[in-house]
């Protein structure tokens, strides 16, 4: 009943042999020495995305950002030259947290011409150079140059920032390969009006991004969000997506969706009518774009929305009537993470376009409350481990290659280490 | 209390409940609210959206007199409230239990 061609292999997972079609063993997803590795396998030596250039608009602009995966925190900052950086946000005195508000654990932003400790007031350019320190007398042969704040690996791809713990890594737009470089010269910088969304969600970051990776699930976990006439064809219809992509550790979904405008207005719900829009966003194309090459790779003309994942956590995703939105999941345990997600949009002219913005922010807020409650369903039963190993289909190859990119990242470092880390209850 | 256009007197009862300026606000209206309430500000509301957006639609986005900034509050409520009503016959997303999806950043207006 396939809709769309799959590659000559016949599916789409056997058109790349590397990832098996075997059933999947999720104990990379339930076991807490796993995760340690994960974070020093993966969240220690990864590019990830922090945010985007427009937060730090300014020189002196500058946001932290919590990083319980890689074990830090991080200040991100636009220098007096302009330049974006990052550092460990923690002063080398004697280790206080440097930028924070009322609640150390709580991410912050704002201006700043130079950056002071709180606690005995040691000054630092935004440069990261230590310019002052208090009764500097006291102390022993101090060389303030020795005392600089310690930097982070921080590099922009198409107004992204991302970080990277490890010294070593390679350049960030090397890392990120060919599917990122398919989407440059997409206007992000024009997507400015933002909605940002946060979630604690009781499961691993690695469930979400399944969730999130597959539309296999929507016709049935979604059913009731379609007009019932409508749902009905979908259930029997199926998923079936236009294209997926493997590139390196990063996959992508090219998926279909009419809904922008519908071809026929009774498949929507009353206030899409009006309002003009829905989950796949505004009917009413704000700007013309000519997409990039990653984009609907298929050039089909019932394109709907691309998926792109850059492991480890950072989602990004096109939509036909040209916004985007990102997807992070920032793991604070092997079975609990933070989701954030933002929606951006061109800012809106009107009344209208801003409230047709509205509709499509509360509608993805209805379905992602859908997708999280699954999570900790799924969470809870797969620590059981009654059942160890689960069939994906061909629908869920991205799901596939995520979980073997994950454990062969543990595989590769625990590999590197002089004394191997033993892995209990993994097989 | 925040007062609307003229225009929109009819739905002036409905202000003090509904002109909410953020999305938390709205969404805890939503759940405090029993779907009695929402159905009757619906159907009060959802006739004159058309009308609204037209009305608002004389105004920069970025200067909206202070009733028009409450109508298109309300508007946003009415966006809030169309779930409920016209899909889930119940204030919360079904089978969403304990999941909470925060608003933590929005537009000015």
């Amino acid at each position: 009943m396939a809709h769309f061609p799959k590659p000559t292999e016949g599916s789409w997972t056997e058109h790349y042999p590397e990832i098996g079609t075997a059933p999947v063993d999720y104990e990379d997803s339930i076991s807490p020495e796993h995760h340690e590795l994960e974070r020093k396998a993966i969240f220690e030596r990864t590019w990830l995305n922090v945010g985007r250039v427009e937060r730090l608009a300014r020189n002196g602009n500058y946001f932290t950002k919590e990083l319980d995966a890689a074990g830090t925190s991080v200040i991100v900052l636009r220098d007096k030259d302009g330049e974006v950086r990052a550092f460990h946000n923690i002063c080398r005195h004697r280790g206080n947290k440097l930028v924070w508000n009322d609640y150390p654990r709580e991410e912050t932003s704002g201006t700043c011409r130079q950056i002071t400790c709180k606690y005995h007031g040691w000054r630092y350019d935004l440069d990261g150079a230590l310019n002052f320190v208090q009764q500097e007398s006291e102390f022993f042969g101090l060389d303030k140059a020795d005392y600089g704040l310690v930097p982070v690996r921080c590099e922009v791809w198409e107004g992204f920032i991302f970080v990277n713990m490890d010294p070593d890594a390679e350049p960030l737009r090397d890392y990120l390969g060919e599917l990122a470089a398919g989407l440059e010269g997409y206007p992000f910088h024009e997507m400015t009006a933002v909605h940002t969304y946060r979630a604690e969600v009781g499961s691993n970051w690695k469930l979400f991004i399944d969730a999130f990776m597959e539309f296999y699930h929507a016709p049935v976990l979604h059913a009731r969000q379609a007009v019932a006439d409508e749902s009905r064809k979908l259930q029997q219809y199926g998923y079936e997506a236009l294209a997926y992509e493997i590139a390196g550790p990063h996959s992508m979904i090219s998926s279909w969706g009419g809904m922008s405008p519908p071809k026929d207005e009774s498949m929507v719900k009353p206030i899409e009518r009006v309002v003009r829009s829905g989950l796949f966003g505004p009917w009413d194309r704000p700007i013309d774009i000519d997409l990039p090459p990653a984009v609907n790779p298929a050039r089909h003309p019932a394109w709907g929305t691309d998926s792109f994942l850059f492991f480890p956590n950072f989602m990004l995703l096109i939509w036909a009537p040209n916004w985007y939105l990102t997807y992070h999941y920032w793991p604070t345990s092997y079975n609990t993470h933070i989701f954030e997600t933002s929606l951006c949009f061109v800012p809106p002219k009107t009344s209208r376009e801003r409230l047709a913005q509205e509709l499509a922010c509360v509608t993805f807020k209805e379905y992602g409350l859908q997708d999280g409650n699954t999570l900790e369903a799924t969470q809870s039963m797969i620590e059981r481990r009654v059942v160890r190993e689960f069939p994906l289909n061909d629908q869920e190859i991205a799901l596939r290659h995520l979980h073997q990119t994950a454990r062969q990242y543990v595989a590769d470092y625990t590999a590197s280490l002089e004394t191997p880390v033993q892995i209990s209850a993994v097989s | 209390m925040p007062h609307l256009p003229e225009p929109f007197a009819d739905l002036e009862p409905f202000a003090a409940t509904w002109c909410l300026a953020s999305e938390r606000e709205r969404y805890a209206q939503r759940l405090a609210s029993t779907m009695d309430e929402m159905q009757t500000f619906y159907d009060a509301a959802f006739p004159r959206l058309e009308a609204a957006m037209a009305y608002l639609d004389q105004f920069p986005l970025d200067a909206l007199p202070d009733d028009a900034l409450h109508l298109m509050w309300l508007l946003y409520s009415l966006v809030q409230v169309s779930f409920p009503v016209e899909v889930w016959r119940q204030p919360r997303v079904p089978d969403s239990g304990a999941a909470s999806i925060d608003a933590v950043v929005e537009p000015p207006v």
